[in-house]
């Protein structure tokens, strides 16, 4: 069977949750197909399920119903051990609010992340040029706290690509930085994106930072209500 | 990688880990000390005994190796046992018991003396007036005694006239017949101590004694005997007493390692996120805290095994008379043994939690 072009195919998506003792349908049968090496960007105000979906891409959750392939990997029909393998070697992510390890240098939080996949030995080229795309050389034994929202967001992204996920998955990654520095993180994902093929897929619900992607779709309750076809 | 978070991790909150390891090793000098308060008071009761210089020990009817009966063996025995084969000196004693551990000893400081080798007086003489006291030089500093120094005991004033180096048979010593009119056991012996002319013949003096019908009810012993069952096996509770301070210890560590462990998975709720969202299973999270409480036990029971020398310290300073304290260098090992059991049972449920979170949630928290 020849590989599929789509890196992410998202086939009538569901997600209910239970909250007390009422169902909540947080997607709503989504359909999505992200080719490989695209920037995209899902734009959607609170509550239209683009964290969700953000969730189950990521291994983070289990849908409901409706399939969900990562790389080739049918998500749905994971174990929690395999969510756990997914999220170590096909995805990364880079979160609104940087989480990094507050008592790890930035060094240690990546080279954490390379630990927790088995991956020893030096760093290879390619993350070294991305290293000083990302103009982290300097600050790579500062603690997180020693470092600025910039820098840290820089260091997260540094985080999620060590082990070449196939998938950057980024949420709301501008969401707490300053309009510059905003815009130097964005840029950096669609550099990335560009020289290296990362396939990034960014939810935010700012449309300026949407404009980075490649292409842009639109989500509100729970289903995607815009999409242009992959490529355009 | 793993090493350095979990060090890292105990880095970031230093008072902590310092309390943590703190309380471990409390629980550590605390089994230290009871154990070797326990081996030391044994072992110096052992010196003592073979401080007199006597072969063979008897001792009234009722007696056990490590008590005494209610009811003495008359005076006249003594004269009794010197004309037996084999025997060269006799010497009889009484004790009257204190506050626990101490006790009086009466005895005739002649025939104590040639048995033992005599008293080497580091301050003072020998008794002069019935109302003199002998006193070894722990009970004087523990007692802050100085020779001429008036002492209240069983009721009655007596004056220190010497001070002795320690290690023969009791603490305080006073003259045979006066402990004798005390008590109102006028010629009666707590018990009483024989020399053998030769090693060799110590079993011959024993069995002679022990085929003597009128002696069938008494104890009859080897010093060599008797301080073998001076040990903690022997004597009535101890060995119970050490398996509840053990006990103790594990709750102890199980209690801090709990608290300390649990409120470091609920501080570090979203970092355990974090961790889960890079990809790190439920067995990495889990091996993180077992990790970091195993460097808390280890190092918390190298500090307790520090504080227990404090703690010898404290006793030989203090109370150097009444408690001796072993250091007990076989015990080290079981100490973190027992922490290192306390410390981790104390980790399952934090880490057990820790390692159940739910990866959105735990992000979710601020």
């Amino acid at each position: 069977m020849p590989e599929s072009p789509n890196i992410i195919e998202v086939r009538d998506l569901r997600k209910i949750y239970r909250v007390g003792e009422v169902d909540v349908h947080a997607l709503r049968g989504v359909n999505l197909d992200v080719p490989r090496g695209e920037f995209l960007a899902v734009v959607g105000p609170s509550g239209s399920g683009k964290s969700t979906l953000f969730h189950i891409l990521g291994g983070l959750a289990a849908p409901t119903s409706g399939t969900v392939s990562m790389d080739g990997q049918d998500v749905r029909a994971l174990t929690d051990a395999g969510r756990t393998e997914l999220r170590k070697r096909c995805v990364g992510f880079v979160f609104q609010k940087y989480n990094l390890l507050p008592t790890l240098s930035a060094r240690d939080n990546i080279e954490i992340a390379r630990s927790i996949a088995h991956r020893t030995g030096p760093q290879e080229e390619w993350f070294k040029d991305a290293l000083k795309l990302l103009d982290l050389e300097k600050r790579l034994d500062h603690k997180p706290r020693a470092l600025s929202g910039g820098e840290q967001q820089r260091v997260a992204i540094a985080r999620a690509i060590v082990n070449h996920p196939a998938i950057l998955l980024a949420d709301e990654p501008t969401g707490n930085l300053d309009t510059k520095n905003s815009e130097a993180v964005l840029n950096l994902l669609r550099q990335l994106n560009k020289k290296i093929g990362q396939t990034i897929l960014m939810i935010t619900h700012n449309p300026e930072a949407a404009e980075f992607a490649d292409r842009t779709v639109h989500m509100r309750d729970g289903e995607i209500v815009e999409a242009p076809a992959a490529g355009h | 990688m793993i090493n350095k978070l979990v060090i890292e991790n105990l880095k970031h909150r230093p008072v902590r880990t310092f309390l943590s390891m703190l309380a471990i090793s409390i629980e550590v000098t605390m089994v230290l000390t009871l154990v070797g308060l326990s081996y030391g008071m044994l072992e110096e009761s052992v010196r003592r005994t073979r401080g007199v210089g006597a072969d063979v020990i008897v001792r009234p009817p009722g007696s056990s190796a490590l008590t005494l009966s209610n009811a003495p063996m008359p005076e006249k025995l003594q004269n009794y046992f010197a004309g037996l084969p084999h025997v060269t000196r006799v010497t009889g004693t009484v004790v009257h018991p204190l506050v626990f551990p101490e006790s009086v000893t009466g005895i005739d400081l002649a025939a104590f003396g040639e048995m033992s080798g005599g008293f080497k007086y580091l301050e003072g003489g020998p008794f002069q007036s019935p109302e003199d006291l002998i006193i070894d030089e722990h009970y004087a500093r523990q007692q802050k005694l100085k020779v001429g120094q008036k002492v209240n005991l069983i009721n009655r004033t007596w004056r220190v006239c010497g001070i002795v180096e320690s290690g023969k048979l009791a603490r305080l010593f006073v003259q045979l017949p006066v402990l004798q009119d005390l008590e109102g056991n006028q010629g009666k012996l707590s018990q009483i101590y024989l020399q053998a002319d030769d090693d060799a013949n110590i079993q011959t003096i024993i069995k002679g004694l022990k085929d003597t019908p009128a002696l069938k009810e008494y104890g009859v012993y080897s010093t060599e005997e008797l301080v073998s069952l001076i040990s903690v096996s022997n004597l009535p509770g101890l060995k119970a007493f050490i398996a509840v301070i053990i006990g103790l210890g594990i709750v102890i560590g199980f209690l801090v390692v709990f608290l300390s462990m649990y409120t470091a998975v609920l501080e570090r709720t979203r970092e355990i996120g974090v961790l889960k969202a890079i990809g790190a299973s439920p067995g990495y999270v889990l091996n993180i805290l077992l990790r970091e409480t195993a460097v808390l036990a280890f190092f918390g029971s190298i500090l307790g095994v520090g504080l227990s020398f404090v703690s010898r310290w404290l006793i030989t300073t203090l109370v150097p008379a009444s408690l001796q304290q072993k250091i007990m260098p076989e015990w080290w090992l079981i100490c973190m043994a027992i922490s290192l059991v306390g410390a981790l049972l104390g980790t399952l449920y934090p880490a057990w939690k820790a390692a159940k979170q739910d990866a959105i949630e735990a992000l979710a928290y601020d």
